[in-house]
């Protein structure tokens, strides 16, 4: 090999890589450590300019009886979507991983949502929930019961979103399973037949360990998005009724862009940076493993 | 006795499969049904009622469709063609370039991967109004173009492609860049489709981002022209509202239906880490 080789590949190395660093600093790594300065500074007025004020935003924000709603919020909203969604992803990669008639239109059925955007979907199920007229309603005063403002009151909206959350994720959950399912060698299932053993101890003892690293990178996803998927609460909801489906992401948008309180809105988002390295902690330490049961 | 237990339980795994599947695509049947009948239809549910395109034409007339259309067609291409330019050169240099500082530098692209742009929509706003590029389109794509998802998949499959190749291609006289387009590139076709189906279905449906950056007819997306459009207090009647979701909905949807078998590889390809 050429002698000036060794000194060139990390010549070309970096500059092959410039692009791309520029980028991620101006778009990742710079505004991640501003959050963290900007949320030492006081909010700035016309009057009184923005100055260093310490833990301030962040002794308000523990004050801030909306800050742990939408936390406690994000928590059941997260707790609501996720066993379900799994579970159902889980199902729906069963059902379909055998031949059966149409199979191949199942599949798309359940994925379909996966390809809709939040906003749209929302749309489709704000008239669902809507009282009275809408579809829901509607189906109950076939069987003589009452309607209901489904988005309106704070002990129904969480839960409404929740469903129409899974019904948009479930779907996308499944592909993963159904690859996974596609890699575990077929001699199992017939070993499992020999011996006499049920589908559901199979799927038990067998099937759903297997599945286990899946199982861990759809965890993590869907944590993940439950933190940073607030596109339907603009349409729906808007956070309200009195904040009871607002989530963490939705009110740092308004703080930013509503109060134009930036300086709170970095403090809030220092939560949410703090919440997805624990995630990528935990995913570097227990999702990572799965590498050597292979 | 065994054997007949088993038929009665598939005959209810193809019940359930098929129920499932229904009830999935009935918001999205729903929808259609709204959006082809007239407002009154809506509500009450007659099979022949008379179809109708009324409610696209007042969709369209109430709101550029067409444009954010457009507009959201010029953001997803130069988004993607600017991601597999930039991915490409990083992945490469990964892949092939054993660097001074190289692991350190894919650990900080991998910081990406979990702090996605929308996350810091404070700081990222203020960065693009210092640029100036605020209400624009080039803005709305910015911060995504450097995509870690894309580096870390193509790096992958750089990897993978035989040293032997490069050797051959470097004798017989190609530069850093041949090599990396002629030798690289081709072999890494699938992935590269794989990366596209599933960049242009993200930033298709992205919603946050853009509608912070944008406030003008000119630079709006699809997904923002129509969350100002369905917002209820703008009192548009529902069938209206569902034709609009489908016009914004209908190429991905379509391109969808016609090419699903890669979509849905291309998505199972993307969750392999």
């Amino acid at each position: 090999m050429h002698p000036a080789y060794n000194l060139m590949r990390h010549v070309y190395g970096w500059l092959l890589l410039t692009p791309a660093a520029i980028l991620l600093i101006a778009f990742t790594h710079y505004p991640t450590v501003a959050t963290f300065y900007e949320s030492l500074f006081s909010k700035g007025t016309a009057i009184r300019p923005s100055r260093f004020v310490g833990s301030a935003n962040y002794q308000a924000m523990i004050e801030d009886p909306i800050f742990w709603k939408v936390l406690v919020n994000n928590l059941w909203f997260a707790a609501g979507t996720i066993p379900v969604s799994v579970a159902l992803a889980i199902t729906m990669a069963m059902l379909v991983n055998r031949s059966l008639p149409g199979r191949s239109f199942l599949r798309m059925a359940y994925f379909t949502p996966t390809i809709l955007p939040m906003i749209a979907v929302a749309n489709i199920w704000l008239f669902f929930y809507s009282p009275d007229i809408g579809l829901i309603d509607q189906i109950l005063g076939w069987f003589g019961l009452p309607g209901h403002n489904w988005l309106g009151d704070p002990a129904t909206v969480l839960p409404a979103i929740i469903v129409m959350t899974i019904w948009k994720e479930a779907g996308f959950f499944m592909i993963f399973y159904l690859a996974a399912l596609q890699n575990l060698p077929p001699e199992l299932e017939e070993a499992a037949k020999l011996e006499g053993a049920s589908r559901w101890y199979y799927f038990r003892r067998v099937v759903f360990p297997l599945l286990m690293p899946t199982t861990l990178f759809v965890l993590v996803n869907a944590i993940l998005n439950s933190f940073k998927l607030v596109d339907h609460l603009f349409v729906l909801t808007k956070g309200g009724p009195d904040n009871a489906s607002n989530l963490l992401l939705y009110y740092i948008y308004e703080n930013a862009f509503s109060y134009f309180d930036t300086n709170y809105a970095a403090t809030l988002t220092v939560v949410l940076l703090t919440m997805l390295a624990i995630m990528a902690l935990a995913q570097f330490f227990f999702l990572d493993r799965r590498i050597h049961y292979r | 006795m065994q054997r007949q237990y088993r038929a009665v339980s598939t005959a209810f795994e193809t019940f359930a499969a098929w129920f499932i599947a229904i009830l999935w695509i009935s918001p999205l049947l729903y929808a259609f049904w709204a959006a082809f009948h007239a407002n009154e239809y809506a509500i009450h549910f007659e099979l022949l009622a008379p179809l109708t395109l009324d409610n696209f034409r007042e969709a369209l007339s109430q709101a550029p469709f067409l444009r954010y259309g457009f507009n959201t067609f010029v953001l997803v291409t130069m988004l993607l063609t600017s991601q597999l330019v930039i991915c490409t050169l990083a992945a490469y240099a990964f892949a092939r370039y054993d660097f001074v500082g190289s692991n350190i530098a894919f650990a900080l692209v991998l910081v990406q991967l979990m702090i996605t742009p929308e996350i810091l929509i404070v700081e990222n706003y203020s960065t693009l109004a210092e640029l100036g590029l605020v209400d624009t389109i080039t803005g709305i794509g910015l911060p995504y173009m450097a995509s870690a998802f894309g580096i870390f998949l193509l790096r992958q499959t750089f990897k993978s492609t035989p040293k032997e190749l490069e050797d051959a291609a470097r004798l017989e006289g190609c530069g850093t860049l041949g090599i990396l387009w002629r030798v690289y590139v081709p072999l890494a076709r699938p992935t590269y489709l794989a990366y596209g189906l599933v960049s242009i279905s993200h930033h298709w449906n992205n919603f946050l981002w853009p509608l912070v950056v944008t406030n003008s007819v000119e630079t709006r997306p699809l997904t923002v022209g129509l969350g100002i459009f369905g917002a209820p207090e703008s009192g548009v009647d529902w069938s209206i509202v569902s034709a609009a979701t489908l016009l914004s909905v209908a190429p991905l949807l379509v391109a969808f239906l016609l090419f699903q078998r890669q979509f849905i590889q291309s998505f199972m390809h993307s969750g392999i880490k």
